[in-house]
């Protein structure tokens, strides 16, 4: 077993080794969700804060559920209604809640790199929960579980990423954690949205979506980030969905086997087509339950990485 | 070995006479085999099978704080309730696991009794707990180690004592 990590702050500095250790030791909690009393005792008397900077509902009640089955007391802290707004800094933010003993913070933020700023003067232990356009370790760590829990591998898989490149934060995770593992990963997008520099992180990039999906063991859908957008990158969502958008017409000319991926939350009829979500073929809601599973794991492995103080050993 | 665990299984099947309220619940991992090789024994002896459940205790240890254990997945596809659970180890030492499973046992039912075999017992306990079943007591000095060799495991069946 390898895990020698004190936060989790992205999958570019894990080695393939902890990466499997996180899936492994997943695939452990993911029983746990099975039973009856879907709660263990490992990180009793642990306190964990969620530290949502930026809106999730998914990702911090995956943490939330993933705290409390381990039994670690939780508490969820968002931006809306906090001293934030008042002006507070976040390294100040920080600190008070650091100040409150707490072990663990996993942190979501706009800004690229504000996990590693924390992780930087805190005691506790850091996990990045989605950084900007940056990383987001726990999806891709759910991804790669999920794709390996249902093909029994993931070296030597195609794996395709349609959409929205340039802004999403699970395709970086995504890249870095595949090609880590050795799979073959092929980007595909609008132009604007997907830029040639990806080819230098090991990726194809086309902007053939037929091309993309025709040797596919996996297509990952990443959605429109209106959000992140600073200017529009595509003439309109209509013209996009026609397009790139997955449909039954798209999906015949797929492998059989092939998986549906989507990290969420789906915009139907936009990237992909209802019947195409809802389809045989999709594991999307599947991705949901492992991402608890991935999280406590994740949790476990940090937890472990600390002495009895909290102190790194 | 294999003498040591057909003795085991006879005690088994001497102490308890309702055999159909026997499962065997094996930690990981030396202790999901070893249980294996006891229910194809109590197969013979009752003529019924025996369910076998796999129990990993890494979440409920209690020096968690000091190290990271590698997880196996619990697999215990039956209801525990009302029965008798034979827990299955393959050394008996601090007693720290054994407490860790009575403690992860208790999420999966009220069984009406645990009893423990294990197939080395080497002494130091750091808890009142005892073993019902034992292949062999060795007594050994706390620097040492005890190895258990399993052939499911791809060595020969072998039990070795280690100066550390």
């Amino acid at each position: 077993m390898a895990w020698n990590q004190k936060h989790l702050l992205d999958i570019q500095s894990l080695g393939a080794e902890e990466i499997l250790t996180v899936l492994d030791t997943a695939r452990a909690f993911k029983a746990v969700g099975e039973r009856a009393i879907k709660k263990v005792p490992a990180l009793r008397g642990k306190t964990v804060v969620n530290l949502f900077v930026e809106p999730s509902t998914r990702t911090r009640i995956s943490f939330e559920l993933a705290a409390q089955r381990l039994t670690a007391d939780i508490v969820n802290f968002s931006a809306e209604a906090s001293s934030l707004k008042k002006g507070e800094t976040l390294k100040d933010t920080a600190r008070n809640l650091e100040a409150l003993n707490t072990d663990i913070i996993v942190i979501r933020h706009s800004a690229s790199g504000a996990p590693h700023f924390l992780a930087r003067f805190l005691k506790a232990s850091v996990i990045n929960a989605g950084d900007g356009a940056h990383e987001h370790p726990t999806q891709a760590l759910l991804d790669v579980f999920t794709i390996n829990e249902k093909k029994g591998r993931i070296e030597g898989l195609n794996v395709t990423i349609l959409g929205d490149i340039l802004y999403s934060r699970v395709a970086r995770s995504n890249i870095w954690a595949l090609t880590k593992l050795g799979a073959r990963v092929t980007l595909c997008g609008p132009s604007t949205l997907v830029p040639r520099v990806f080819e230098q992180l090991g990726c194809r990039v086309t902007y053939n979506v037929d091309e993309a999906i025709a040797d596919a063991d996996i297509i990952n859908l990443l959605r429109i980030q209106h959000e992140r957008q600073r200017k529009t990158m595509f003439p309109s969502l209509g013209e996009y969905s026609k397009l790139f958008g997955l449909n039954q017409t798209r999906l015949a000319r797929t492998k059989p086997d092939v998986l549906i991926m989507h990290p969420g939350p789906v915009n139907r009829g936009v990237e992909i087509d209802s019947d195409v979500a809802d389809g045989d073929r999709s594991v999307i809601i599947e991705q949901v339950t492992n991402g608890l599973a991935v999280r406590m794991a994740v949790l476990f492995l940090i937890n472990g990485g600390q002495g009895p103080q909290g102190v790194a050993v | 070995m294999q003498r040591a665990l057909t003795r085991i299984a006879h005690e088994i099947a001497e102490r308890n006479e309702n055999s159909s309220e026997v499962v065997l619940v094996g930690i990981h991992r030396g202790g999901v085999f070893l249980a294996r090789r006891l229910a194809a024994t109590l197969l013979a002896i009752w003529n019924q099978p025996v369910p076998v459940g796999e129990l990993d205790i890494g979440m409920h240890r209690d020096d968690l704080d000091q190290k990271t254990p590698a997880i196996l997945p619990t697999v215990i596809p039956f209801d525990i309730t009302g029965k008798t659970v034979i827990l299955v180890d393959d050394v008996l030492f601090s007693g720290r696991t054994t407490r860790a499973a009575l403690d992860a046992l208790n999420d999966f039912g009220r069984p009406k009794r645990i009893q423990l075999a294990v197939l080395v017992d080497r002494g130091h306990r750091e808890l009142p707990i005892k073993a019902d079943f034992v292949g062999k007591n060795v007594p050994t000095s706390s620097r040492e180690r005890v190895n258990v060799c399993l052939r499911e495991e791809g060595a020969a069946d072998e039990v070795t004592l280690e100066r550390t």
